[in-house]
Order: structure tokens, then sequence, then C-alpha cells
């Protein structure tokens, strides 16, 4: 029930929003995110709620810190 | 996502965890709080690529698991009560309390409904204004600002028939009473990421000065969690113990306030009943005074005997890391998925679950 997932927004009407990954669509709530999506961000939606908007920017720098272990070869664009 | 594939490409595992094994000399053991840990953890062989002498071990962090029988039998009382409506989430109505459980009343006539969301408990209580609807809120930090937002709806919008039965539980606390009960042998905590994605990492800070023990909080896919004992082994290494984030997509230090905000307008910490770790001061969440209009607690007073364990089961001592499902003699045997003695079989994020479904 914990379960928290990363989707893609794919719609928003006012405090709620649609989002969806690979094909799943889930309705839910912007009451308690910390920073508003636009269209096509992803956030972390658990219970009905979207509790945050993932930056892909931090994603990109954690692949950078592999970079630098020798774990991946290029940080893909 | 854009990157989800490099997160969850196993050639790059194998990378990590031979990088693991470059840095790693001394033996360490990291308890994952959290049950959605425990599920990837065992879903993507993670054990399997760890050097030996780095073991891994599950902690207190499944909701379902943790909410003491007390609370389900209360639960159980107050849907034997005409004209209610009990709503919680999936798993939930499958626990056996001391007696019986949600789904067992729901046979015998209660009206008991899962539901996805607090939105969908509103919901039922709006069409149903002749019926008390009442939520059996469970769930750590994640989950309560979630109940919170639909408590603040339901007043916004003059609903009167929805009522919350809190079992709320903030892991901290948790963790605190692990290490301070002198029972619990770890070196660092792989802490939970959606908990940490609304409250941040200053609780950590405490657990890190006081007891010496590094924490990192980590993501749910293999590379976030071999990235993350790699840290964790690092600071092992070093001699250090500090928080660090290897979650940053999601983990910020301050955490979600919004979130957090909304939390502690509706509920305050309260001391509060654990499975297998006892009563752990403050480590609960009450409604405030302002809200006892949707207090089920306030509303229903039941009282309810002491409750029982399931004879045999082990899961108090799983749920704090001192014994795995394997020590428990009813293990497969008389306590399988389809016929679950313990939460910790019945949760799909219970570590029993996870054992069953995925160790050999
Ligand atoms: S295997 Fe079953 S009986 Fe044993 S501790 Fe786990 S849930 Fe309880």
């Amino acid at each position: 029930m914990c379960v928290a997932a990363p989707m893609k927004v794919i719609e928003i009407d006012g405090d709620n929003i649609r989002a969806e990954l690979g094909g799943v669509t889930k309705d839910a709530r912007l009451d308690v995110i910390d920073q508003r999506p636009e269209l096509g961000d992803y956030v972390i939606i658990h219970a009905g709620f979207a509790l945050h908007r993932i930056d892909p920017e931090e994603a990109k720098i954690t692949l950078g810190l592999w970079k630098e272990m020798g774990v991946i070869d290029e940080v893909p664009e | 996502m854009k990157y989800l594939s490099e997160y969850r490409d196993s050639s790059l595992a194998l990378k990590m965890a031979d990088r693991i094994r470059g840095i790693s000399k001394k033996p360490a053991r990291f308890m994952e709080i959290c049950g959605t840990h425990t599920v990837a953890i065992f879903k993507n062989g993670i054990r399997k690529v760890l050097p030996q002498h780095i073991e891994l071990v599950s902690g207190p962090g499944c909701p379902v698991c943790v909410t003491a029988n007390r609370d389900i039998d209360k639960a159980i009382k107050i849907a034997r009560i005409p004209d209610v409506i009990v709503t919680t989430f999936g798993d939930m109505i499958r626990v056996p309390g001391s007696e019986s459980s949600l789904k067992h009343e729901k046979s015998l006539g209660a009206d008991v409904r899962m539901v996805y969301s607090t939105m969908d408990a509103l919901e039922v209580a709006r069409q149903n204004p002749d019926k008390k609807v009442v939520f059996l809120g469970i769930g750590f930090e994640t989950t309560a600002p979630t109940i919170a937002a639909a408590v603040v709806a339901a007043e916004a919008e003059g609903i009167q028939n929805f009522l919350v039965l809190s079992s709320h539980k903030l892991l901290p606390p948790a963790m605190d009473a692990l290490l301070s009960g002198g029972e619990l042998d770890v070196s660092g905590f792989i802490c939970p990421g959606h908990v940490s994605t609304v409250i941040g990492t200053a609780p950590y800070e405490v657990v890190v000065s006081q007891y010496k023990t590094p924490c990192v909080v980590v993501g749910f896919e293999p590379l976030d969690i071999l990235q993350g004992i790699y840290m964790l082994a690092s600071q092992i290494e070093a001699g250090e113990a500090k928080v660090e984030i290897q979650y940053t997509r999601s983990v910020s230090p301050e955490g979600n306030q919004n979130a957090m905000n909304t939390m502690f307008r509706v509920f305050e910490p309260c001391d509060a009943p654990w499975r297998g770790l006892g009563v752990i001061p403050k480590s609960g969440l009450a409604l405030r005074e302002a809200y006892r209009a949707f207090d089920a607690d306030a509303l229903f007073d039941v009282d309810v005997p002491d409750s029982s364990e399931p004879p045999g089961c082990k899961c108090g001592e799983v749920l704090r890391g001192v014994s795995t499902p394997i020590d428990c003699k009813l293990f497969r045997k008389l306590c399988t998925q389809d016929n679950p003695v313990g939460p910790c079989m019945v949760s799909s994020e219970g570590t029993c679950a996870a054992y069953y479904r995925y160790h050999v």
C-alpha cells in the first residue's frame, strides 16, 4: 500500500491531474505536492496524491557520479 | 521517465556491485526500513550480488505489519456498529486481529470497503449521507499527509459523516526505539525514499549523532539500492557516520513542507503501540482538538479487551530485525500466502511475504 511511483503528467485540471506510465493511467490530487508540475513533468504518486515533482537534472547528476565510479561510460543526453 | 532504463540496467547493476566489492572489506549489516525496499531487494536479486560480508536485514517499515492488533480489533468493533461503513487500504482488510478480520466481518454482513485513496473514501461519505464512513488510516509520513488533505477537504465541503481512525505512524521514533533497545545490531540504515521525500533528512541527523549509525536515503530502482549500499559501505570503511541522500531526484534535506504542514495541521504526535515494538513515545498521529469532529476514536469510544497475537507467529521479532521468517516454525508450513497467519505474510510489503515469494 505504501508503494509510490513516478508517472508522467498528461492532464492538469485545477488541483486534479492525470498521469501515465507504461500505459497505466492514474488520477491524483495536488493538495500536498511540493511544487506544481507542468504537463510532461514526472511526479511521484502515492494513494491518489502527487507528492513530489521529480527533478530530471538530479537524475542526470546521479548518472554523472556513476561515470566517475566507472559504472557507466557516458551520461546519455 | 528519462534515464529510468539506466536505473534498471542489469549490466550496470553488476558493475555497481563490483564497485561495492572493490571498496568494502569490513563486515556490515544494513537494515532497510521500508517494506517497498524489502520487496525491491528481493525482486531484483540484490542480496545475491553483494559480497558475503554485507548482510541486509528488514526492518519495521511495512505499515500493515506494524499496526497493533489492538487497532485492528478496534476497527472490527466499529465495523459491527449499525450504519457504519469502514474503508481502508487493500491489505489491511485481510489482516487477522485477535479473533476476526475486517474481511471476515464483511462476510458476516459488515460494510467494509477497500479504497485506493482517501478521496475515494470521501466520495463514499458523499454518497451515503445517512451513514458514518470511517477510514482506517494506516501508513507512515508518506501517507499521513494524504489522509490529512482529505480531512481538510471534508471540512471545507462541510462533509460531516467522514471519520478517521488514525493508526498512522512516524518512522524516526521507531528507529530510535530499535537502537536504544540495544537488541539490534546494525551498522547502517537504508532510509526510506518516499517517507524522506516528505520529512527530509533532519530526523536522521539525530540518529547519526546519537548512535553513530550511518544513514543513506535511497531510491527504489536496482541501481539506486546498490549505489545506496555503496555509499553506506564507503562510510563504514572510512569510519564515518553521516546522513547522505542517494535519491536526490526525489529527496531534499528540507523535505516537502507543504505535505508536512498539512499533516501537522490535522494531526499531532501521540504515543502509539507498534506490533513487536510496544508503545513508542510520540510515534503515532492523533487528530488535533480542532479536528475532533473527524475523529472516529472520539465519536465511538469503543473499548477493546487485551489483544492476543497468533500463537507461534514471530512477526514482532521479524519487524525488530532480530529474526528472519526462516526462523519461524510456521513459515511455509502453516503460514503461506494463501493462508497467512500473521500480517508480515498478509501484506504485499511484508518481510515474510517477500521471503515466501523470492527466497529460495
Ligand atoms: S511466517 Fe507467518 S507466522 Fe511466521 S512470523 Fe511470518 S507471518 Fe508470522
